[in-house]
């Protein structure tokens, strides 16, 4: 069954069509590359499964029962979780500290609970080991390389039993060494059952992770295609619109 | 050999020596504590015990309110009015504790039947009413300042600075301009809260200000919302997105900021047993050099409520000294300023080494 399905949805702003009737389903453990030039309505259908926007029509379910998100938080109460393009990480704060950020651990009595840092170290520890990352937990975030702050971004997604991961542009502005690290801990999420959906412009990072790529086109689906069945060229043709729709 | 998990979590960037060495505050203590040997020995009149007392009582009004302004400063933002609320505050408690405080007539309310006079706290409140009028004053105008800030995204600079100008206006409506020094029946427990020294012969206001310090210092240390409010000075729209309730935050930061001018305005008050409405005036400037000499970054982001009494104890140590010294009163704002572009220099410094 599908995790993740959305069914002909639509988002105007005023008289802007920005997505325009796309149905999509997503599949426990995979991933899916969702690309299109910018403008191209990318950002606007993220927003709407992260609960940031509502549609104006259309409907979403998970796990097969229809939902209605009307802030993230009710989008992370539902298992999804964001990679932001600019991460959302404090620098002043340790790697455990942001992992934690908004839901952090403590220990003691209901609202006196005093920080559980002991906990959340430990458990920091723990996911990056799971990433395969040298990241620290106890390292602050300004004194860290792009690829340790991906690598932080994503260990928040873990900390709850998360069944989507959408992330935007992770491989944008990072070395070529890092991008590896990241496309490695997005392998690792697949490998346990997760569905990510990834958002780039970086045709050589999305043919090397994802199993199927959606390209939108002036807010609408022009494809939905099996990575092994298509070519860099054919995505990048639809993109611009040279190919019109397959 | 492996390194094993645990190894990598018990990993510090810095040793706790490192750490202390780069701490901005870690050498401001030592600068106090060569400054005060050097005055001891060059001095006969330092070392005395009435000077070491006078020392630590005047150093308490500021860094009381640095302890909120830290806080505030933590979150990237700042609180110019708490000079103002220290005035109106003072007010608050006088004119209750002196009582037969008129309000009116006012003209303006006569075509409604309200215009008064009204007569509030006749023959004079207890101290238990005038504190707690004056903390609740305080409350009310860090909730407005918070409010405007958090909810209406009004710069922090600007609401600030208009109450600047509200509180100290308020604090003159309250008391008609006029020095109080009579504060009724509770008169003498308000001179002996401010005034005396219960404990060892410490004098109180250095009691309220280490047990403020404490719980600020536990507050921003270990609890979820000293985190947050880190988090939001580091990066307030990465707090946003993790869920974290910002605008109350704020709200509550601000409010605790006037709070902390709230008890430095009754302590103060106790202490000088009387109150005229030029009191705090210009405080806002010497309690922000505090924070900022005791490493409260003003973009945010970081500050200690130790940090807090450190510089408010290297300003007070200043002052102090220039009347030891014999050096004309003149050159403190210079030896102050002059502090604070030192404490922000070492700061820099480190920075440039750490982007090399």
């Amino acid at each position: 069954m599908a995790v993740l399905e959305l069914a002909n949805i639509s988002k105007h702003f005023g008289a802007i069509q920005a997505v325009n009737d796309v149905s999509i389903s997503l599949q426990p453990g995979e991933v899916v590359g969702l690309m299109g030039d910018n403008g191209a309505g990318k950002s606007t259908l993220v927003k709407m499964i992260a609960g940031n926007f509502q549609p104006s029509q259309g409907t979403m379910k998970i796990d097969g029962k229809e939902i209605v998100l009307h802030r993230p938080v009710e989008a992370r109460r539902h298992g999804i979780e964001i990679v932001h393009q600019d991460l959302a990480l404090c620098n002043n704060l340790t790697a455990a500290a942001n992992v934690f950020l908004g839901r952090e651990l403590r220990r003691g009595f209901g609202p006196f609970g005093i920080l559980d840092y002991a906990s959340m170290y430990r458990r920091a520890g723990q996911l990056f080991a799971d990433l395969k990352s040298e990241t620290r937990p106890r390292d602050l975030i300004k004194q860290m390389s792009g690829g340790q702050r991906q690598a932080v971004a994503i260990a928040r997604t873990m900390l709850s039993q998360a069944k989507i991961v959408l992330m935007d542009e992770p491989t944008a502005a990072i070395s070529v060494r890092q991008v590896a690290e990241v496309l490695n801990h997005i392998k690792h999420l697949r490998d346990q059952g997760i569905a990510i959906v990834l958002i780039s412009h970086r045709m050589p990072d999305v043919f090397s992770v994802a199993d199927r790529v959606f390209v939108l086109r002036r807010g609408r689906k022009v494809a939905d295609k099996l990575i092994a069945s298509t070519s860099p060229e054919e995505v990048t043709g639809l993109i611009t619109g040279a190919i019109e729709q397959v | 050999m492996a390194i094993t998990l645990d190894q990598t979590i018990a990993q510090r960037q810095h040793s706790w020596k490192t750490t202390l060495f780069s701490s901005q505050t870690f050498w401001v203590v030592i600068v106090i504590i060569l400054y005060a040997l050097f005055l001891y020995l060059t001095t006969n009149a330092f070392g005395t015990s009435s000077n070491l007392y006078n020392i630590t009582r005047n150093f308490t009004f500021t860094a009381i309110i640095a302890l909120g302004m830290t806080m505030v400063i933590i979150t990237g933002g700042i609180d110019l009015s708490v000079g103002s609320v220290l005035c109106f505050c003072s007010m608050v408690l006088a004119v209750t504790m002196h009582g037969d405080v008129q309000f009116g007539p006012y003209n303006f309310l006569a075509p409604i039947g309200l215009e008064g006079p009204y007569n509030f706290c006749a023959g004079g409140c207890s101290i238990y009413t005038g504190v707690t009028m004056a903390l609740i004053t305080a409350l009310l105008v860090g909730a407005f300042n918070g409010t405007m800030i958090a909810y209406l995204g009004f710069p922090p600079f600007v609401v600030t600075l208009g109450m600047l100008s509200i509180a100290r206006s308020f604090g003159m409506i309250a008391s008609n301009n006029q020095t109080v020094f009579q504060f009724g029946p509770d008169h003498d427990k308000l001179l002996a809260l401010g005034g005396g020294a219960w404990v060892f012969g410490i004098s109180n206001p250095v009691i309220y200000t280490l047990v403020l310090a404490a719980i600020t210092g536990f507050i921003l240390r270990w609890t979820k919302f000293g985190r947050h409010v880190f988090a939001i000075g580091g990066n307030e729209h990465a707090a946003t997105l993790t869920g974290i309730p910002v605008r109350p935050i704020k709200v509550a930061v601000y409010m605790f900021c006037s709070f902390t001018a709230g008890i430095a305005a009754i302590v103060e008050t106790g202490w000088l047993g009387a109150v005229t409405t030029n009191i705090g005036a210009g405080m806002e400037l010497q309690v922000i050099a505090a924070a900022v000499i005791g490493g409260a970054n003003l973009a945010g982001g970081s500050g200690t409520a130790f940090g807090a009494l450190v510089g408010a104890a290297l300003i007070e140590i200043i002052r102090n000294s220039l009347g030891l010294l014999g050096i004309n009163a003149f050159w403190q704002g210079t030896f102050i300023g002059g502090a604070i572009l030192l404490a922000v220099l070492f700061d820099r410094v480190r920075n440039f080494r750490q982007s090399e």
